[in-house]
């Protein structure tokens, strides 16, 4: 444990981690902001009105790819958070709680752009139905692994409460996911599917799909900046810190 | 192009109400959490920069 080329390899991940995401960070925000504007101008300005739902329909292009990302990112949440704990991987736990925030986030955009988008054409804004109970339940997971995490004072015991929290509520994201199909839902049914032929305009289906990489962009640029202050953090005591710090001050 | 105006751009054909109500809080919290988490960052690398006093001598 403290023969130092060990030492040297513990430290040296999350300090590569912290210079590799500082170069990434910027193009994702670039890429973020070109994929927004061309997915939202296909969708506002190319894609046709609904038949049926009017423009209403539009909300689409921020609620689905929502709702996409609040799924992947918990499984991808609770993935680094398993990782960690099981092989005692420090940087993979800190990517764990910079994902969560994000995660709850776009959960909470999924719920409230859904709940904008069901009044005009359900007629209310919540109803319990299975889709939409998951998808709170999901909220609830994020936030509860949260306050998990920041409730207990040992840093690394707070990893593994949170990986044991993540790991048990991911359960939840199939249920989500095939909700539409066990049970008898309000909600409609998937949009884009492996198996089937697109059911909407193919300019519609471009800008949800580019409207998709766009919150990719997002989440990785918001949650590689946020590990990186969680790594300067946890790490401050580090040498590479202190000299990153020296170098900060001469600039 | 779908829109005869700019007022009829923002009617959004009589769903002007849902659809902008879900795109701005969308807008407000995808720029209000950039900034929060470059806070954070800052405020981790002047922490970390107090708590390494010598590194600041060392120059």
């Amino acid at each position: 444990m403290n023969s130092p080329s060990l030492r040297l390899y513990t430290f040296a991940a999350p300090s590569r981690f912290y210079q590799l995401s500082g170069w990434l960070v910027p193009w994702f925000w670039a890429a973020t902001i070109l994929l927004t504007a061309a997915g939202l101008y296909i969708g506002f300005f190319v894609a046709p009105t609904d038949a049926t739902q009017g423009d209403s329909y539009r909300i689409i292009f921020l609620h689905v790819p929502a709702a996409w990302m609040s799924m992947v990112l918990y499984v991808v949440m609770a993935f680094w958070a398993g990782i960690g704990w099981a092989f005692n991987a420090r940087l993979s736990s800190m990517v764990a709680r910079a994902i969560a925030p994000t995660g709850a986030m776009f959960t909470f955009l999924a719920l409230w752009s859904g709940a904008f988008w069901g009044k005009p054409t359900w007629g209310a804004w919540w109803v319990w139905d299975a889709r939409l109970t998951s998808e709170l339940i999901l909220l609830f997971l994020y936030l509860g692994y949260i306050a998990l995490v920041n409730a207990i004072d040992d840093v690394r015991r707070a990893d593994q409460a949170g990986a044991l929290l993540a790991l048990v509520g991911s359960v939840n994201v199939p249920i989500i996911y095939f909700s539409v199909k066990w049970w008898n839902t309000l909600h409609q049914g998937a949009t884009v599917s492996m198996t089937a032929a697109p059911k909407m305009a193919s300019t519609m289906l471009t800008a949800m799909l580019i409207m998709s990489f766009a919150f990719w962009a997002y989440a990785f640029a918001v949650v590689f900046t946020r590990t990186r202050a969680i790594v300067i953090e946890r790490e401050a005591h580090a040498g590479w810190v202190a000299e990153l710090t020296r170098g900060r001050m001469q600039a | 192009m779908n829109w005869g105006s700019a007022a009829a751009f923002f009617e959004m054909g009589g769903y002007g109400l849902y659809v902008w109500g879900s795109y701005g809080v969308a807008v407000l919290l995808m720029a209000v959490e950039p900034v929060l988490v470059r806070r954070r960052h800052q405020r981790a690398l002047r922490d970390a920069a107090r708590m390494n006093p010598g590194s600041e001598t060392q120059s």
